[in-house]
């Protein structure tokens, strides 16, 4: 039992340190730094854990929860995401009046979540990690409680996904069931590629985890929810619930379903298909930065889930590749628009962004550098991304997502061209704030450096992600 | 060897763009950029003739080879030169100085970042022509596109914007064609070091698709009719030394990559397609020719001659003769000169009279004697007047191409005539002829600097037109390599297939 308790240190520890970090927020006055300093110092310390942590696959808890490599390195790369997100949006939390002492709170229990999202061997571990996780994002897209958008975004959010994670635990008493039981090995050997049952069970999980990845069909809320939730909080969707999502996706591919990985290759290829025509097609005509990174991060996920769909090993291995970088590229644009600031007033009109190279070379260097490599232009990081996944996919023989993949990436490549344009072709109307704060410069500066030297180096993060799924 | 050149001359331009980006923006630090640019140019070229001093003609095969573990496993970071890419190479070295000395006349705002935009696409141009590997070669080529966007879209003209867009997302479109074929290559050959691709022989079944994906990149890059369109807006739009270079060396990537990949990765594909580069090049040809004919702007002109001559690039490469090769590549060194010496000129008076319409001019000649000499020269240098390099290029080609084929060959011929036509009514509209207009008297002939890179490339035109041996001697061994290699693979294949 001790044993057993020292595999969960890091959620234990996270626990105890949310309670505790609760207790302190409520019990002392304008405890708002002081909780954030303190959830800083937990995230840094749970990173020193999971480093530390053994990385031999071990399940606990009637094999309900799993420890392994790959648990621990989406972990760790959950909580990267976090605490950068966290760390740069600091100025806009305090200049929008939500620096209340909660906000970090939720993102720690939404963390929480995740946590036994992406360890969990059970469908009822891995439905409460979930359940906790969404719970979290309903209270922070509202957080901004007297802003209609905001709290538009949070009820958006939650009615939609409550009816998601409906279907999905539809689908899990399905799976239960057909298969009898609740475990993801049990699950595996009993489950029947012939039954349509099963099947059924299938495509129910699948639509309840392409809802909170916001792939195509499922995506719909994404453009409104980014868009009316304030930016700080968007910065967090648009990273870290995906990784968390993707990795679940990766996992449930590897163990319950791997017998039935035809059908849910097909619909995966049609949802990631979908993704990157849709991520492509529709943010063209974006005039809401926000909005526009929404529709690019659909697309995104479409590229990441074209690596998934090829159902073999070196596939999710890209998938995770793309989605470390995609990480840092999206924390990057994010920190780019927290510096957006007009007369004193944050802004998301891309239209104000208008030939702000000539005023603030930095941040247009900057833009450009995230925005190429978003679109997937080398030598920067994102191309490397596209490639590790078109390297898989081709392995794989699928031709035909291959081409429309890149396909796509010609007309995404489409709408960052027009935010360059706009930054350094068109004429200055009104220079933007100036914003010393080394948080966001801090920030924007690492994902800039990672993006460009990345090609010095391409296969560092390949051996980590190796290192990952070597369980 | 030890000293890795091959890098030093890649990278060089980066470092001392890296070291201009960290300026402050002002007055005084913008000349100095000039000069810290300029300098790290020049040391560029003294790298660079020093390396063809040191190479070694009658090696064949790679010579520099540097490689170095990058992806591991996967891919090598494997550089490389042979015959014909030190010429290329040579040619973008020699580019980029003259680029950045026209830019000081012309570029008047934001001149750090344009000379940082010039080196670091001096950069990748290098990168593309001695990479060996076929991802490295992929990198540099669509690298190329960033700096470039930025010259045209910052520093161009009215309609700097669709041209910018059209040039990136045309270019973008065809190549990324060509990175599922690389992927493809890699998965069917367990490589992408182009040596060993060599060696292995891609099966002939996949060849043709293949061919056709990295042709689409070429064609687009060529450019070859009928995806040339990019070509006059993207001429017409960007600055004179963002023309320069684009005409005079990111043109040239299309050709070397049919040299380099499709004839040397897919012999029985490129057999197979060569009606259809034909066809293209004679249409290319003809139907630019009388384009170009019809223009009323200068550089579009140009543009168009551009496409033009590189039909007969293509024309001569798909000969798979001696001639015809070695008549390829000159026509592209060539083209590289007169090319970037036309737009330098028509820069030189569109810095001055702030037009680049023909109807605009007439006359000149009356009030810039010296400018209107050298523009003749070049005019005629253009329209391949014999004793300038522009002669032997077409003239090898049109051997080569009368030895395979006839009709073509005739039909090719035609186009000679044309560009004499449309080269000489732009000179007798422009130079010679009423002036047409007051602003021409007040014309001031060229300067000093303008001076001095015009007959820079005067001088390169006559004397590689009077005495081409040493670029063909250069050339010679690793297009006999070429020649035989394609031989020797497309009768192996031909066995394989009985």
């Amino acid at each position: 039992m001790i044993n057993n308790l020292n595999i969960l240190l890091p959620e234990i520890f996270l626990s105890i340190s949310i309670f505790f970090i609760l207790m302190v927020g409520v019990f002392v006055n304008k405890s708002y730094n002081l909780v954030t300093n303190l959830s800083f110092l937990s995230l840094i310390i749970l990173i020193l854990i999971i480093f530390n942590n053994d990385n031999t696959s071990i399940k606990i808890f009637s094999e309900s929860f799993v420890r392994d490599s790959y648990g621990n390195f989406i972990k760790i790369l959950i909580l990267l995401g976090s605490i950068f997100v966290l760390y740069s949006s600091q100025l806009f939390i305090k200049e929008n009046n939500i620096s209340k002492f909660e906000y970090p709170i939720i993102i720690l229990l939404a963390i929480l979540g995740m946590f036994f999202m992406v360890s969990s061997n059970d469908l009822i571990l891995f439905y409460l990690g979930l359940e906790l996780q969404s719970l979290a994002l309903y209270i922070l897209a509202a957080i901004d409680r007297d802003n209609t958008r905001s709290t538009e975004a949070g009820v958006k959010y939650f009615v939609l996904s409550a009816l998601s994670s409906g279907l999905l635990l539809y689908g899990c008493s399905l799976l239960y069931g057909f298969t009898g039981s609740t475990n993801f090995e049990i699950i595996n050997s009993q489950i029947d590629p012939d039954s349509t049952g099963s099947i059924f069970a299938m495509v129910f999980i699948l639509v309840g985890l392409a809802f909170k990845v916001s792939a195509v069909p499922f995506h719909m809320w994404t453009p409104d929810v980014y868009e009316g939730s304030p930016t700080s909080v968007t910065s967090f969707f648009s990273v870290v619930p995906k990784v968390a999502g993707l990795a679940v996706i990766i996992r449930f591919m590897q163990t319950p379903f791997a017998n039935i990985l035809v059908e849910w290759q097909s619909i995966i290829i049609f949802i990631s298909v979908a993704s990157m025509i849709l991520g492509a097609v529709a943010a063209i005509g974006q005039n809401n930065i926000k909005r526009l990174i929404a529709y690019s991060s659909i697309g995104h996920i479409g590229y990441a889930l074209a690596g998934v769909a090829t159902g073999t090993i070196s596939g999710y291995k890209s998938s995770i590749v793309y989605i470390t970088i995609y990480v840092v590229m999206n924390i990057g644009v994010f920190a780019c628009i927290f510096l957006m600031k007009k007369d004193g007033k944050y802004t998301e009109e891309i239209k104000d962004l208008s030939g702000i190279s000539k005023r603030h070379p930095l941040l247009a260097i900057s833009f450009l550098i995230i925005l190429f490599s978003l679109a997937g232009i080398p030598p920067l990081g994102g191309f490397f991304a596209k490639f590790y996944v078109f390297m898989s996919v081709i392995e794989s023989e699928m031709y035909v997502l291959a081409i429309i993949g890149l396909l796509t990436t010609v007309i995404s490549a489409f709408y960052y061209l027009r935010i360059i344009k706009i930054i350094y072709f068109d004429n200055l109307i009104k220079p933007l704030d100036q914003i010393k704060n080394i948080n966001i410069t801090g920030t924007i500066f690492l994902s800039c450096f990672i993006l460009i030297t990345f090609f010095l180096y391409p296969a560092a993060l390949n051996s980590i992600v190796n290192l990952a799924f070597d369980y | 060897m030890n000293f890795p050149i091959l890098s030093s001359i890649i990278f060089l331009p980066l470092l001392g763009a890296i070291f201009i980006f960290l300026f402050k923006d002002d007055k005084e630090n913008n000349k100095s950029a000039v000069y810290v640019s300029l300098f790290t140019s020049l040391a560029n070229l003294i790298l660079c003739l020093f390396l063809w001093s040191l190479f070694d003609r009658d090696f064949s095969g790679f010579q520099f080879v540097e490689e170095k573990n990058w992806i591991s496993g996967l891919i090598k970071f494997k550089l490389g030169i042979d015959g014909i890419s030190i010429l290329f190479i040579i040619l973008t070295a020699l580019i980029a100085p003259i680029c950045i000395i026209s830019c000081i006349n012309s570029v008047k705002e934001r001149v750090k970042e344009f000379l940082i935009a010039i080196l670091i696409l001096e950069t990748f141009m290098i990168g593309v022509f001695s990479s060996l590997d076929l991802v490295i070669f992929y990198l540099f080529f669509e690298a190329g596109l960033i700096p470039m966007f930025l010259i045209i879209g910052v520093w161009g003209g009215p309609r700097r914007v669709y041209s910018a867009f059209k040039f990136f997302l045309y270019t973008l479109l065809g190549s990324v064609l060509m990175l599922v074929a690389i992927i493809t290559i890699y998965w069917l050959t367990g490589t992408t070091d182009l040596v060993e691709i060599y060696k292995i022989r891609i099966p002939k079944e996949y060849q043709h698709i293949l061919w056709l994906a990295f042709f689409s990149s070429f064609a687009v890059k060529m450019p070859m009719w009928p995806v040339h369109t990019w070509l006059p807006d993207a001429h017409v739009e960007a600055p004179t030394a963002g023309s320069v270079i684009l005409a005079a060396i990111l043109l040239k990537m299309g050709g070397y990559g049919f040299l380099r990949f499709s004839i040397g990765m897919f012999p029985v594909a490129s057999e197979y397609f060569v009606p259809l580069i034909y066809f293209l090049s004679v249409v290319a040809i003809i139907y630019t020719s009388l384009v170009a004919l019809m223009q009323e702007d200068m550089k579009k002109l140009i543009a168009y001659s551009s496409v033009a001559h590189m039909g007969y690039v293509t024309l001569g490469i798909f000969t798979f003769t001696k001639q015809g090769l070695d008549g390829s590549i000159y026509q592209m060194i060539s083209h590289g000169l007169i090319s970037a010496a036309l737009f330098l000129s028509v820069g030189v008076l569109y810095d001055r009279t702030h037009s680049r319409l023909i109807n605009f001019y007439g006359g000149v000649v009356n009030y810039i004697p010296k400018y209107s000499l050298i523009f003749i020269i070049f005019a005629l240098a253009a329209l391949g007047l014999p004793g300038t390099t522009g002669f032997l290029g077409e003239f090898l080609i049109l051997i080569g191409v009368f030895k395979k084929n006839y009709l073509i060959g005739l039909l090719a011929t035609i186009g000679v005539v044309l560009a004499a036509a449309y080269m000489l009514w732009l000179s007798k509209r422009v130079i010679f002829g009423d002036v047409k207009n007051q602003e021409i008297k007040a014309l001031k002939d060229i300067n000093f600097l303008e001076g001095t890179i015009l007959s820079v490339l005067v001088i390169f035109i006559i004397v590689f037109g009077f005495y081409p041996d040493p670029l063909l001697d250069t050339m010679n061994v690793s297009v006999n390599d070429l020649l035989d290699n394609y031989q020797k693979d497309l009768i192996h294949h031909l066995k394989a297939g009985k």
